[in-house]
């Protein structure tokens, strides 16, 4: 128990003092060196507390860090800090009205904190399978991309981009900062604690968006900073409501009475709050705007907010709630808002050449899913949404390195450029395509979860949700398929590749967690994920089928190992090689053939974006709408109910 | 017989029987397609003589990846129908073709030819616009026997198209583009007539057209067996109106093949999409009210 | 499997010609004479294809174009010229772009004359074709049992 309170503080305080080292170190190599080591440390230290934990019976405990009172203060003050930051960035860069969404949650969480009633005191921390887990993705994953960033960063600033001023100081002490907030983040139980770490995420992610310095990068960068604090705002009227109504801090006990009251009753307005403020840092519509703008940031920001920790902070505190949500307007505010936002969001993806956008969106589109699951609230959904959050985690972390380490080496990461990267760069399209399989292909993550969404929502029933699903599926079916076919194909040349050893190390890395997540999926489901739904419903049934288990296992089996031995059968076949057919005028090899003017010319396959369907013109605008629409008439709905 | 045993026996007739079955479809399909033109037509058995021909064919490769991914597609398309007449979950069989489709694309993509490329394009817009339906076909099982196993499903006490010819209709529409007949032949079409040249199938030559034609008559057989699905029940008569059903519906398919002239992919999109959401997304409604 | 000759598959390229042949060539396709009765599919693709049904002669713009189809023709095939022109050039062989009949460019196996050559010429024509693909088949089978047995 004390080990476990005293690994809990290394893991949130650590961090934090870690990021002073890449602050102050300025040189290059000796920099690169602390990073590798701190990361390690944190990485270490996560799968020991977790591991501990594990060891202890994995049963959740909650407890106090040392020191409590003194952290109680640190916070109090810090965020003061933080607004001040916020502040005086805010008029620095001509949009100090932003500072007033800043100012006013400050003052209304520290006033509250201050002069407001006593509440109940309470224990701070605690650690049950849900945290497990989020511990082990923000350890694991997040370290490994800011491994890759090490290497990354380097090539950005000294071959590719050298018009950006170098701060890599900074950017990996934010690195650091983003760590220790998010363990704070899914550590707390208190509500003032979790706000505090929330914050930090919020203008971490906000200052590693402006990092390039670019006017566009600081417009981005502002917009993410006025949504996830519109999100804070909700969480800091959530906990005046539950100070002063209700006499808690505790997130549980605001859970506990929400569950006790049911629909229509007051104790629903908290959780509206939160699961507001959730929504906003998950990027669902009508706020997806921030996180396609923090595409300007170099790539290991945008993998580090994408898959392991910022937008996952949104959905861990959704899956958190969803005991609250299960079946009232609350939940259905939420899924409704996941379900639609997972439908349009891969619509617009269609349209994007943009590798990153392409992610962008299917991130957006992604978490709409795992969103639309907690918002359910029953256990299927829930266990599909944290086998999603895994998945996601894994295989948007490796995509977003990968097109990282194409945009660096081919200089480009449009789609259409990637035309046979399997025979230019085979390593680097190898893990590209393990990426995008994790992400849709049939047997992985992708089809346990919808499986288990599509049963849910038409237990449920709900109409609306099950056509999202179906339509948002064969959309996203078509956005990856494509990608994927552009991957292979004929390419005359073999390319010089100039990723960086250290790249490839957490590329692979990746790529076999992937797999391994993969293969191992009815163990974690077993021993994992049922003690999960144990500890939040008390009671466990076995999900899907061991029957549909065995089958997903000779899936993932069969979708590597049939083309292998298809490929084994036919490589040594001495086929006579032919030219593709192109009406017989192709001048001598796949990719000229001779125009009407009788000259020879190149050919250009493009794929289909359909932006006359699925434009960002042409859906963007609608979609926030009806965003704001399921938002507005929800909260309506929950604050008239309570009144 | 143990219940073990039975679905054993029909996954392998299913291995088993559906080329043979798939390839005399193919060859009644073209019969009874001459005789609505007026012409005489080939032997019901051309089919077989076509991919036996195909396979005595020398191999030319444009890309050895083609025939592995080929092999690959057919493999999944036999799981997916193993795992529908061994009465395993229905959306797994839905899922498992997807996957399938999946290797197809790759297939033909992997060439870098236009004409292959168009192709590839225009499957993937037409497996974007059958999906949804697919997969509600599934919910519709699901809610109107309370079970996606279809081993369970033939056990219900009433038929599902009693509860679900919303689902029914819709999914006879988006079965055409999943037989790749007029009008929504636009990836690739089993006619004389061509579609940009011979769409996905452009660059597969001898063994892998063979494979592919194959693999196309196991995936008929397996759509069929969800038509037929929709009639079973623990009624032993109700096998016999799911066969004729199939039959008709195989006919009513044919007909529309021969009646109408393709349209273009984006039409396809909105009719597909048009119609599951009226039909199935109706169906689905009506049983959820219900239920409550 | 030693019987092919069930299902032959045309190409048909028209070349340098008045079209005439080429529309007789698709007359054969109609409810008149159904070719496909004899299994005959009009295949718009050479990997597909096993007769190659050549009307029209060989000019310079067409000559790399039929050797390359004729390449991308999977063994064993058969090259039939139809009509006057694929067979020698015919009323055109003296034009400054016309290089003469389809065999100055591949080897054509069957020759089907007439201007225009008649559906049923054009069908004997195609008939005399699948007996040629059978026997090429055979021999070829015969040549790889030969090799077997050394």
């Amino acid at each position: 128990m004390d080990t476990l309170a005293l690994l809990a503080t290394a893991l949130i305080c650590l961090p934090f003092v870690m990021a002073i080292f890449p602050a102050v170190i300025k040189v290059s190599k000796v920099r690169s060196t602390i990073v590798y080591i701190c990361g390690a440390i944190v990485a270490v230290l996560a799968v020991i507390t977790a591991g501990m934990w594990f060891m202890n019976g994995g049963t959740a405990i909650t407890f106090d860090l040392p020191y409590t009172g003194v952290f109680d203060k640190i916070i109090l003050i810090g965020d003061f800090l933080l607004m001040f930051l916020i502040i005086y960035l805010s008029i620095r860069h001509h949009k100090a009205i932003i500072s007033l969404l800043s100012i006013v949650q400050t003052f209304l969480v520290a006033g509250i904190e201050l002069f407001g009633p006593e509440a109940a005191d309470t224990l701070h921390i605690r650690i049950d399978w849900l945290t497990f887990i989020m511990i082990l993705i923000i350890g694991v994953i997040g370290v490994a991309i800011g491994i890759y960033a090490v290497g990354y960063m380097h090539g950005y600033h000294i071959h590719h981009h050298k018009e950006v001023p170098d701060h890599r100081s900074f950017f990996f002490a934010m690195i650091f900062v983003f760590y220790g907030a998010m363990f704070g983040l899914v550590l707390s139980m208190s509500l003032i604690w979790l706000y505090f770490f929330w914050e930090i995420t919020s203008v971490c992610s906000f200052l590693l968006i402006g990092y390039t310095g670019t006017q566009e990068a600081i417009d981005n960068s502002f917009k993410a900073l006025w949504m996830n604090l519109l999100g804070g705002l909700g969480i800091a009227v959530a906990i005046a409501y539950a100070i002063c109504v209700q006499g808690t801090v505790n997130l549980y006990d605001v859970i506990d009475l929400a569950i006790l009251g049911g629909q229509g009753s007051a104790a629903l307005l908290p959780i509206a709050m939160l699961a507001f403020a959730a929504l906003t840092k998950s990027a669902q519509f009508p706020f997806s705007g921030w996180l396609l703008g923090a595409m300007v940031a170099p790539t290991p920001s945008s993998a580090l907010l994408h898959s392991a920790t910022m937008v996952k902070a949104g959905v861990y505190l959704l899956v958190r709630l969803s005991l609250a949500m299960n079946g009232n307007y609350v939940g259905q505010m939420v899924y409704l808002c996941g379900g639609f936002t997972f439908f349009v969001a891969s619509c617009l993806a269609i349209s994007q050449s943009d590798g990153k956008k392409v992610l962008a969106y299917s991130t957006i589109s992604n978490l709409g899913l795992i969103v639309a699951c907690a918002g359910a609230g029953y256990q299927e959904t829930i266990w599909a949404a944290v086998f999603l959050i895994m998945f996601h985690a894994v295989s948007k972390s490796m995509l977003f390195q990968c097109v990282g380490a194409i945009e660096n080496t081919t200089g480009s990461r449009d789609i259409e450029d990637m035309e046979g990267l399997a025979v230019r760069y085979p390593k680097l399209a190898f893990i590209l395509m393990v990426g995008i399989a994790g992400m849709f292909l049939a047997p992985f993550g992708m089809l346990v979860s919808k499986w288990a969404a599509l049963k849910a929502f038409v237990d449920a029933p709900s109409t609306l949700m099950v056509l999202f699903i179906v339509f948002g599926s064969s959309t996203t079916m078509f956005y990856w398929t494509k990608w994927f076919a552009k991957i292979l194909g004929i390419h005359a040349s073999k390319g010089r590749d100039i990723t960086k050893p250290n790249e490839y190390i957490s590329m692979y890395f990746h790529a076999v967690l992937l797999i391994a997540l993969c293969v191992g999926f009815p163990f974690i489901s077993k021993y994992v994920i049922e003690p999960l739904m144990k500890d939040m419903y008390g009671f466990s049934n076995a999900v899907i089928s061991e029957g549909n288990i065995a089958i997903m296992v000779i899936m993932i089996c069969a979708i590597f190992i049939v083309p292998s031995i298809n490929y084994l059968l036919t490589k040594n076949r001495n086929d006579k090689t032919v030219m593709v057919y192109m009406g017989g005028a192709n001048t001598g090899d796949n990719k000229n053939f001779i125009d009407a003017a009788g000259e020879s010319k190149e050919l250009q396959v493009s794929n289909w974006y359909m932006t006359n369907w699925f434009g960002e013109d042409k859906l963007f605008k609608p979609a926030i709408i009806v965003g704001v629409l399921i938002i507005v008439i929800f909260m309506c709905v929950v604050i008239g109910g309570a009144i | 017989m143990t219940e073990q045993g039975i679905r054993f026996i029909a996954m392998l007739l299913y291995i088993v029987g559906a080329p043979i079955i798939g390839g005399l479809l193919d060859g009644l399909d073209r019969k009874i397609s001459a005789r609505m033109q007026g012409r005489k037509g080939p032997s019901i058995l051309q089919p077989f003589y076509d991919v036996a021909k195909l396979t005595q064919k020398q191999l030319l490769a444009v890309n050895k990846f083609q025939l592995l991914m080929v092999m690959s597609y057919l493999f999944f398309v036999i799981l997916s129908g193993v795992l529908f007449f061994g009465g395993f979950d229905i959306l797994m069989c839905f899922f498992s073709l997807s996957t399938a489709a999946m290797f197809l694309i790759l297939a033909s993509t992997s060439t870098h030819s236009p004409f292959s490329t168009i192709g590839t394009h225009r499957e993937m817009a037409q497996m974007m616009s059958y999906e949804p339906m697919e997969l509600l076909t599934a919910v519709g099982f699901y809610l109107a026997t309370g079970t996606f196993a279809v081993s369970d499903i033939v056990q219900a006490k009433y038929p599902a198209i009693m509860f679900a010819p919303g689902f029914f209709i819709g999914f006879i529409f988006v079965l055409t583009i999943k037989f790749r007949k007029s009008p929504f032949d636009l990836s690739t079409t089993h006619h004389a007539h061509q579609e940009v040249v011979k769409g996905v199938t452009t660059e597969m030559v001898g063994i892998e057209y063979a494979v592919t034609t194959v693999t196309e008559w196991y995936e008929n057989v397996f759509l069929l067996g969800v038509v037929a699905l929709f009639f079973i029940n623990s009624n032993p008569i109700s096998y016999l109106v799911a066969a004729v059903a199939v039959l008709v519906v195989f006919f009513i398919e044919i007909l529309i093949d021969n009646t109408s002239a393709r349209v273009k992919w984006q039409l396809m999109l909105k009719m597909a999409w048009g119609v599951t959401l009226v039909t199935g997304g109706l169906n689905l409604f009506i049983l959820e009210l219900i239920k409550r | 499997m030693k019987n092919i000759h069930k299902s032959p598959w045309l190409l048909h390229y028209d070349g340098s010609s008045c079209n005439g042949c080429d529309i007789e060539v698709l007359a054969c396709a109609t409810p008149v004479y159904d070719v496909e009765r004899f299994g005959v599919v009009n295949t718009g693709n050479p990997m597909h294809a096993d007769i190659f049904l050549v009307t029209g002669g060989i000019n310079s713009q067409n000559e790399e174009v039929v050797r390359q189809i004729y390449e991308q023709m999977p063994n064993p095939k058969v090259v039939v010229a139809v009509g006057t022109c694929a067979c020698t050039g015919g009323i055109f062989k003296e034009c400054y772009n016309i290089k003469g009949g389809v065999d100055t460019v591949i080897p054509v196996d069957i020759y089907v004359p007439g201007c225009a050559a008649r559906p049923e010429s054009i069908i004997d024509g195609v008939v005399k074709a699948v007996a040629l693909f059978q026997k090429k088949h055979e021999q070829k089978l015969l040549e790889e049992n030969g090799k077997e047995s050394k």
